[in-house]
Formats: C-alpha cells, sequence, structure tokens
C-alpha cells in the first residue's frame, strides 16, 4: 500500500510522535536489559552489553533520564486522548470477548481502547516511581543526601515498579504483534480504513475523515 | 584479598556453590574489642593507614576527639568518643574503634550485584575484591552498621578486610599488633569468646553489674566482637545498633523478589506466546476493508 494514497490510508501517528516513541523504546529495551543485569545474578552477563559491570552502573541511570524526558512530551501529547470513559470500563468487563477477538460484541472503541488506556497510566505510574526512587539511589550523586531508611524503601520501589513497567511493556509488544497492523501505524503512521473500522470504530467515525486527525 | 579462592564460603551475586573441597579444617576467626581498656590513643588508625598504605585527607577539628569525623575509604577503623553521664551522675568517656564488623550473615554481600565483589572466607572474613567493584553502593544500602565507604575520586567502596592479606599468611591484624593497652586482641572466635567471659566477669566485680560480650545474633555473630561495660545499650557508643539485622527491606530487595520477578516477567512472555499459538492473530479481513470503504463513501455523498 502506498502510505501517500490518502483514499486508502487513515493517518494515526504524525512523524514526531513516531520518533519520540521510538527514542523512549530504545531507551526502554536498554533500561531493562541493563537494569535485570544488576538485578539478577544470573542476568548478569547481560552488563557485557554496555561494556561491563561499571560501565552499565554508570550509564542506566542516564539512559532511565533520557527515557522519562522523552516519555514526558509523548504523555502530554497523548494525555487527552487516554481518559477512561464509561464505554471503557464495559470495554475491560468483557475481558473475554477481547482476548479471543470477537470484537463485535465489544463497544465501539475511540483512538484508544480501555487496554490501551489503561497500559498508559501504568506505565505513567511505574516511570514516576523509578524516576523518584532511581534519583534516591544513584550512588554517585544523589544517595547520600536520603536517609539510610528512604534509600532502602527506595531499591524495593524500583524494583517492583521496574518488574511492573517491563511486564506492561511485554504486554504492549505483544499486543502489537497480536493485532496486525499496529505496527504499522507507529512505523510508517498509518492504518487502513478496514483497521480503524474494526479496532477503532468511534475514532474512525469521529475522525475518520480524510487525513485521520493524526496525533 | 590474599586468602585463595579454595577458602571461599560465600560470594556476592552467585547462585551456585562456591568450592568445597576443603572442609571446615580452618577455625573462624574473631577480632575482640575490649572497650573498657581502650585508652584512644588512635595506634589502630596509625597502624591501619600504616600497613593498608593509605592516607586520608587532613580534615579540620570538629570540636570532638574524633580525627577523622568519620570513616572513608581511606580510613578503615575510626575511634569513636562518647562522653556519657552514668545514672550516678558521673561522667564516662565511652571509646568505640569503629570498623568493619565482618557479619557472619553480611547485608553488603546480600545486597552486592556484582559476582564476587563481595566475599566470605571460611575464617569469618568478609572482604571487598575492588577489582570486581562496579561502584553502584548496593553494599551500603545493604549494612547494617554504616561502614562500607565509597571514594569520591575512583567511585569503588572500601572498608576494613580484617587485614586478610596478614591473617592469611598468619599474622594478626595491624591493629591488633599496635595496640598498648591488649585492648584489642586476635585468634579463633572460640578463644576470644573465652577471653571475653573473663573479662566482662573481671568488670562485672569492678561495679559494671551489665557488662557483656557484643556479639549480635541478628546478623549471625560477628568476626569483630566488642566487651562492653553497658551491654544492655550498646547504643550509647556511638550508636552502636542494639539489635542488628538485614534490613526486611533488603531481604525484600534481594531476597525472594529476584525469582519472583523473574518468573512473573516470563510467565507475561509464554502468556503472549501461548495466546499466539490458541486464540492467533487478530487480522483485518477483507470484509472490513469494505465495510470501512462503504462508510467513506457514504460520508463522501
Amino acid at each position: 500500500m502506498n502510505d501517500s494514497d490518502r483514499r486508502d490510508t487513515i493517518h494515526r501517528y504524525v512523524t514526531t510522535t513516531r520518533v519520540n516513541h521510538w527514542i523512549v523504546a530504545i531507551a526502554f529495551v536498554l533500561l531493562a536489559l541493563s537494569g535485570l543485569a544488576l538485578f539478577h545474578p544470573a542476568l548478569f552477563w547481560l552488563t557485557e552489553l554496555f561494556g561491563g559491570g561499571t560501565w552499565t552502573r554508570i550509564l542506566h541511570p542516564f539512559l532511565g533520564l533520557v527515557m522519562v524526558f522523552a516519555f514526558l512530551f509523548l504523555a502530554a501529547k497523548l494525555w487527552s486522548d487516554n481518559r477512561m470513559r464509561d464505554r471503557d470500563w464495559v470495554w475491560l468487563r468483557r475481558g473475554k470477548d477481547v482476548v479471543n477477538n470477537r470484537e463485535e460484541s465489544l463497544p465501539e472503541v475511540g483512538r484508544y481502547n480501555a487496554g490501551q488506556k489503561l497500559l498508559f497510566f501504568v506505565i505513567v505510574l511505574s516511570l514516576l516511581g523509578l524516576l523518584l526512587s532511581g534519583v534516591v539511589i544513584w550512588r554517585a550523586y544523589f544517595a547520600f543526601y536520603f536517609p539510610i531508611g528512604v534509600i532502602r524503601i527506595a531499591a524495593v520501589v524500583h524494583a517492583v515498579s521496574a518488574l511492573v513497567l517491563i511486564c506492561a511493556i511485554i504486554v504492549h509488544i505483544y499486543a502489537a504483534i497480536w493485532v496486525k497492523g499496529s505496527v504499522h501505524a507507529m512505523t510508517r503512521g498509518t492504518v487502513t480504513p478496514g483497521w480503524a473500522w474494526k479496532h477503532h470504530r468511534a475514532w474512525f467515525r469521529e475522525t475518520g475523515r480524510r487525513g485521520g486527525d493524526p496525533r | 584479598m590474599a586468602l585463595q579462592s579454595l577458602d571461599i564460603v560465600r560470594r556476592s551475586a552467585t547462585t551456585t556453590p562456591p568450592p568445597g573441597a576443603r572442609d571446615a579444617a580452618t577455625a573462624e576467626v574473631a577480632k575482640l574489642i575490649d572497650v573498657s581498656k581502650c585508652i584512644g590513643c588512635k595506634a589502630c588508625q596509625v597502624a591501619c593507614m600504616e600497613w593498608n598504605d593509605l592516607r586520608d585527607e587532613i580534615g579540620t577539628n570538629v570540636g570532638v576527639y574524633d580525627n577523622p569525623a568519620d570513616l572513608s575509604e581511606n580510613s578503615w577503623t575510626l575511634m569513636r568518643y562518647t562522653e556519657y553521664e552514668n545514672p550516678k551522675g558521673d561522667l564516662e568517656w565511652l571509646i568505640r574503634k569503629d570498623g568493619c564488623m565482618h557479619c557472619a550473615d553480611p547485608g553488603c554481600l546480600k545486597a552486592c550485584p556484582s559476582p564476587g565483589a563481595i566475599v566470605q572466607y571460611a575464617n569469618g572474613i568478609v572482604d571487598f575484591h575492588e577489582e570486581s567493584c562496579i561502584g553502584c553502593g548496593y553494599c551500603i544500602t545493604g549494612c547494617p552498621f554504616n561502614i562500607p565507604r565509597l571514594s569520591r575520586k575512583d567511585k569503588k567502596v572500601y572498608k576494613c578486610t580484617l587485614c586478610s592479606d596478614r591473617v592469611a599468611v598468619g599474622l594478626e591484624p595491624a591493629c591488633v599488633k599496635a595496640c598498648p593497652t591488649g585492648a584489642i586482641v586476635f585468634g579463633s572466635k572460640e578463644d576470644m569468646k573465652e577471653h571475653a567471659a573473663e573479662r566482662i566477669e573481671d568488670l562485672k566485680s569492678r561495679g559494671f553489674d551489665k557488662a557483656g560480650l557484643y556479639d549480635p545474633a541478628g546478623v549471625g555473630g560477628t568476626h569483630v566482637m566488642y566487651v562492653l561495660h553497658h551491654a544492655d545499650q550498646p547504643s550509647l557508643y556511638a550508636g552502636l545498633p542494639d539489635q542488628p539485622k538485614i534490613s526486611a527491606m533488603v531481604g525484600l530487595w534481594k531476597g525472594v523478589s529476584k525469582p519472583i520477578s523473574l518468573a512473573v516477567i516470563a510467565l507475561t512472555a509464554l502468556a503472549g506466546f501461548f495466546h499466539y499459538i490458541v486464540v492467533g492473530r487478530n487480522e483485518v479481513s477483507e470484509s472490513d476493508e469494505q465495510a470501512a470503504r462503504r462508510e467513506l463513501e457514504k460520508r463522501d455523498e
């Protein structure tokens, strides 16, 4: 399909959003690998990807800042589209239909479905937890400003938030593999009318005019 | 640093057993510090920096005898002075030689993420191997005694080695050698406990009826022990923890959460994989495209 042929495609994401998303995504992958390397001895070998244990320790927090900073822009842009609405709770209650590809028995979905919205807020919260706890345990620059009890709690908060985020992102990545056409939306920016009609019908009807009102 | 790998009984960030051929022939050692005999001369501090070839920065007088003011990467032991007014109204000058306690259950080793950066030898000494240290400071988070110090210069952590290099060749630690009053003695942990019992009996006969041995069970006992005249209140001695143990937070962070987290991550990924196998992809069909096109055309009219 030719992306520039507007008759056959609907524009979902503008270039800056896609670049922004992939900066966050790349930072996340590097953070997950370096973080897990320092979390469990069985994964310490992952530090070799970053030039050894010491370099992993040095790079991880700076990568974290890159991710949080980049996500800030993405979140600001997508915040209002991710507000939960009444129909979203109905959608969630019919989770069984969702996982079994029975979309015809679900309420119509806007730009984002309830699962995407929940994921969005899980990411917001876990990143907030990671940022705050990460500063506290950043030994080279900040940890000595905090009492030991706070540092110990922060270490646990950091681990738990990271676990939640990693699992959320696994779900996010799998959903993109599962729902065909989603990856194209974030790589090339466009979806087919059928995709919008099937998965996001309310959005298709509200903004499905030529151009698609991309974010 | 100087004991060899055959003597290692515990190694940081390692889930497999340590070498076990050499089986418990070595007695556990201990340094016993008799606080009641200490005169605060700081010979131990000098001996420590001399043997370990460390020179701390010249600091400033902060109004107390403690010099330097705190432990550092270059000061692995430190006399801490406390002026204590006892219930009788008399002043007692409590002087405690601070430094690594060489816990049987070391919080630093539990917290360390770098394999082999912290080891525990069969004789009980807990040692940092700085060449494997990545500078994360987790050992500081794990230690119940606030001992390891991160160097600003090289971002590695340092602490008392109990002169593992000297002990390995049958010498006593440098501080023990230097102590002029015999307040610091060194030997097998059993012998040190016996010696402590004699000292405690003596102290009790002199009116210190709460005298006792500080060998806290919360960390499995330590390989640096104190004889205290007020063993019922260890915190009198410049904040020596009354009941030290590895924090529950550190236990959670470095204990059950590690295998559980990896399992949860793996199960999440597997759930996705098998969803794909069982339910399969969610694809847009040709009839979806046609329905969409019909709506678009209707809108164009």
